[in-house]
C-alpha cells in the first residue's frame, strides 16, 4: 500500500430520525481498483455512496475523496469534486426530455467552454465506447433497459471521472444486458485508469469483475476480500448471501410481537 | 447556436400576444383617443356632483374628449366639489361653455357632458369654467315626481 | 384516548403545514435566487415557453373565442331588456379584460401548464434525474425549476392577452354579426368604457401575478412530490386545486385593491 486510496472513509456513522443507518464503516479504495460493496436491499449502501458524493453528512467520521474531507468543502468546492466524480444511477436516470447526444452532452455543455462541434464528436466517441452510437437521435424512452443503462454509463464517464460510482448498475437486466453492462464497467475502469464502486447485490455477475468486495449487514462491514475469497468465505451470512438460501442469520419474518398474541389467541 | 423550428413557434408566441395587447390598447381600450394626444386642464366648481369619480369620462356630444382627473371638497368655495378634468388639445371650447353632470341611460355611470357656448374667448390651460350644472340626484327627482301626481305610465 | 388522540394529529398536521410552508418559501427564494441561468443562458427559457405558453395557446384561443361568445349571448339577453344593447362591447371588453381573460386564462394555464410542470419534475425526482443532475455538479434549481419558473411568468400575461382579445372577437361575431347590434356602436361604446391604464393594465399586472403564482406552486408540488407514482399523481391533483385557489383569492385582493379604492 504504497499509493494513497483515493477514497478513503474512517468511522462513518449516520444516522436518520435517530435511526442508525450506517455503524463504523472503514474502507479504503485504492486507485485503479474496482471494488464492490454488497449487501441486503436497505443496509445503508445506497447511503453510503451519497456520503462520497456529498449529498449526506455524516453524524461521526469521514469520507476523504482525493485527500480531501467531503463534509467539510463548501458548495464551490464540492461542486469542483463532483465534477471529478461519475455516477450511473439505478434506472440510468437518462433526462427524458433531451436525446440521447444532449443526454452524454450535458456535462460538456454545462462544464466547458468547449465548442460545438468538438462536443459532437467527443459525444460520439463516448457513445461509440458503449457500442451505441447509431442512437445519438433517439429519446430515452426510445431505448431498452439496458441501451438506457449504456447510455447513462456513456454519460457518467462524459467528462472522464477519477473516481466513478455505480448504484445497483444490474438491476432490472436480461442476463445479455447484464454480461454487457458488467463488461463495461470493467473495461471503463481500465482504459479511464479510474477508480470504481459498484453497489450491488448481483453477486454472480460482480464477482466476475471486481477486485475487491466489502459486506455490509446493518450498516456494517461484516466480511472483505477478494472474489475468490468470498467465494471461500464460512461467514454465515456471505454463505447464505452468495448461495442464495433462504434460511440462515437472515430471518425470513420480520420482527413482529408474539404471534399467538397478534392473532389474539388466548393461551 | 442555431435557429430551431421551436424558436419559431415561441417567437410567434410572443408575437401574437403583443398583438392581443396592442389590439386591447387601441381598438379595445382607449389608448388610441386619450392618451397619445396632449391634454389641458380645467377646473370646475359644482354644488352636488352625485355619483361622479375620477376618471369619469367628459363627452360633448357623445363624443370623449377627456377624463376627471380629481375630485375634492373646496371649503373656501361654499364647501362646493371642485372638479379637475383633462382635455383632448385637439378639443378647445369657448369661455362660456356649461359642464353638465349626467348619467348615461337611467342607471349607468355619471359622467360630464360639456355644452358649447358662445363666447370668442376659448378656454386656456388651468381656466375656470364659471357656470356649471350639478348632478340630478334620484331622491329629488323621485320626489318632485311624487308631489306632482304625474302620470305612472313612464315606458 | 381518542381525544388525546385527535389533538395530536391536529397537532402533527399543523406542524407539518407550518414546516411545509417555509420550506415552499425557501425553494421560492432559492428560485429567484439562482435565475441568474435563466437569462444568461435564454434558450432554456425559450424552450420551457415552448412548453407552457405555445402549448397552451389552442385551449386558451378556443375557451377564449367561446367565452366571448357566451359573453355576447347572455349580455345581449340582459341588456334588452333596458333597450342598452350597444352597450354590449363595452360590457364584453370590461368583463373579459378586468376579470375573465387573467382569471380564466390562468384557471385553464394552471390545469394545462401547471400540472404537467408538476408531473414533469416529480418523475424527473422519481427517476433519480435530479439527484443525477446535483452530483453532476449541476444546480438543479438554476437548471430545472427557474427557467420553467420564467417561462411561466412570461407565457401568462401573453396568455391572457390573448384570451381576451379571442373574447372580444367572439363578442363582436355574436353581437354584431350574428345578432345585429350596431357595429359602430359596440366598438365606441367599448373605447369609450375601457380605459387603458385602468382596466387594460390592471388586466395584465393581474395575469402577471397570477402567472407567478401558478408556477411557483406547480414547480413547488413536483420538486416537493413523494418520488413514486402515487405521490406524482397525488402532487398534480394538488397542484390544480391550489392553483385554482390561489388564483381566485389573489383576484379578490388584487381587485379590492385596484379598483376598490376609487
Amino acid at each position: 500500500m504504497s499509493l494513497q486510496p483515493l477514497v478513503e472513509i474512517r468511522d462513518l456513522n449516520f444516522a436518520y430520525d435517530n435511526r442508525a443507518i450506517l455503524k463504523g464503516i472503514n474502507m479504503s479504495f485504492p486507485k485503479g481498483k474496482l471494488i464492490a460493496i454488497m449487501g441486503l436491499s436497505g443496509c445503508g449502501k445506497t447511503t453510503l455512496l451519497r456520503h462520497i458524493g456529498g449529498v449526506l453528512k455524516p453524524t461521526r467520521g469521514y469520507v476523504k475523496v482525493d485527500g480531501k474531507v467531503i463534509h467539510e468543502l463548501d458548495q464551490e468546492g464540492l461542486y469542483a469534486m463532483r465534477r471529478k466524480m461519475g455516477m450511473l444511477f439505478q434506472f440510468g436516470a437518462l433526462f427524458t426530455d433531451m436525446s440521447v447526444f444532449d443526454n452524454v452532452a450535458f456535462q460538456m455543455r454545462e462544464h466547458t467552454d468547449l465548442p460545438e462541434d468538438i462536443i459532437h464528436d467527443l459525444v460520439l466517441m463516448k457513445l461509440h465506447a458503449v457500442g451505441l452510437r447509431g442512437t445519438h437521435n433517439l429519446m430515452p424512452a426510445e431505448l431498452s433497459g439496458g441501451m438506457a443503462r449504456r447510455v447513462a454509463l456513456a454519460r457518467t464517464v462524459a467528462l472522464d471521472p477519477m473516481l466513478i460510482m455505480y448504484d445497483e448498475p444490474f438491476a432490472g437486466l436480461d442476463p445479455i444486458s447484464l454480461s454487457v453492462v458488467g463488461n463495461l464497467i470493467r473495461q471503463l475502469n481500465d482504459a479511464l485508469g479510474a477508480t470504481s464502486i459498484v453497489v450491488t447485490h448481483d453477486i454472480q455477475e460482480s464477482l466476475k469483475i471486481v477486485d475487491y468486495v466489502y459486506f455490509i449487514s446493518d450498516g456494517a462491514i461484516i466480511a472483505e476480500g477478494t472474489a475468490d475469497e468470498i467465494r471461500a468465505s464460512e461467514v454465515p451470512f456471505v454463505r447464505q448471501f452468495v448461495h442464495g438460501e433462504i434460511d440462515g442469520p437472515i430471518p425470513f419474518h420480520y420482527p413482529g410481537g408474539n404471534y399467538s398474541q397478534d392473532l389474539r389467541l388466548r393461551a | 447556436m442555431e435557429r430551431t423550428t421551436l424558436d419559431l413557434w415561441v417567437g410567434a408566441f410572443v408575437v401574437a400576444g403583443v398583438g392581443a395587447l396592442v389590439v386591447l390598447a387601441l381598438k379595445v381600450g382607449n389608448l388610441s383617443t386619450y392618451n397619445v394626444s396632449e391634454s389641458y386642464q380645467l377646473q370646475a366648481y359644482f354644488t352636488n356632483i352625485g355619483g361622479l369619480k375620477p376618471k369619469a369620462s367628459i363627452k360633448s356630444a357623445g363624443v370623449l374628449i377627456g377624463r376627471v382627473t380629481d375630485i375634492r371638497l373646496d371649503p373656501q368655495h361654499e364647501y362646493q366639489a371642485k372638479v379637475t378634468m383633462s382635455l383632448d388639445k385637439r378639443y378647445q371650447f369657448p369661455k362660456d361653455t356649461v359642464p353638465k353632470i349626467l348619467t348615461a341611460g337611467l342607471l349607468g355611470e355619471q359622467y360630464i357632458g360639456f355644452e358649447p357656448g358662445e363666447d370668442e374667448k376659448m378656454l386656456v390651460n388651468g381656466d375656470e369654467v364659471r357656470k356649471t350644472q350639478s348632478a340630478v340626484v334620484l331622491e329629488d327627482l323621485i320626489g318632485r315626481f311624487l308631489y306632482s301626481k304625474a302620470s305612472s305610465n313612464s315606458d | 384516548m381518542s381525544i388525546v388522540n385527535s389533538l395530536r394529529t391536529i397537532g402533527h398536521r399543523t406542524v407539518n403545514a407550518v414546516w411545509r410552508i417555509g420550506f415552499a418559501a425557501r425553494f421560492f427564494a432559492m428560485t429567484l435566487f439562482y435565475s441568474g441561468a435563466s437569462f444568461r443562458r435564454f434558450r432554456l427559457t425559450i424552450k420551457e415557453m415552448f412548453f407552457s405558453g405555445v402549448m397552451s395557446l389552442i385551449i386558451i384561443l378556443v375557451a377564449g373565442m367561446f367565452v366571448g361568445m357566451v359573453l355576447g349571448l347572455q349580455g345581449y339577453e340582459t341588456l334588452k331588456r333596458y333597450g342598452s344593447e350597444s352597450a354590449l362591447g363595452s360590457l364584453v371588453a370590461l368583463s373579459l379584460v378586468r376579470e375573465l381573460g387573467p382569471v380564466l386564462a390562468a384557471l385553464l394555464f394552471a390545469s394545462r401548464a401547471g400540472s404537467a410542470m408538476t408531473a414533469e419534475i416529480g418523475l424527473m425526482k422519481a427517476t433519480e434525474q435530479i439527484a443525477a443532475m446535483e452530483l453532476m455538479a449541476v444546480n438543479p434549481i438554476a437548471r430545472v425549476v427557474a427557467p420553467r419558473f420564467w417561462a411561466g411568468v412570461f407565457s401568462m400575461p401573453l396568455l391572457a392577452a390573448l384570451f381576451s382579445a379571442m373574447g372580444v372577437l367572439g363578442g363582436y361575431v355574436v353581437g354584431v354579426v350574428l345578432i345585429g347590434v350596431d357595429e359602430g356602436s359596440f366598438w365606441s361604446q367599448m373605447q369609450g368604457a375601457v380605459d387603458f391604464r385602468h382596466d387594460v393594465m390592471n388586466g395584465v399586472i393581474k395575469s402577471f401575478v397570477f402567472g407567478l403564482a401558478v408556477t411557483a406552486i406547480s414547480l413547488f408540488e413536483g420538486y416537493d412530490a413523494p418520488p413514486t407514482a402515487e405521490g406524482v399523481s397525488g402532487a398534480t391533483t394538488r397542484t390544480v386545486v391550489e392553483s385554482s385557489l390561489a388564483i381566485l383569492i389573489l383576484d379578490f385582493i388584487l381587485t379590492a385593491l385596484m379598483f376598490g379604492s376609487n
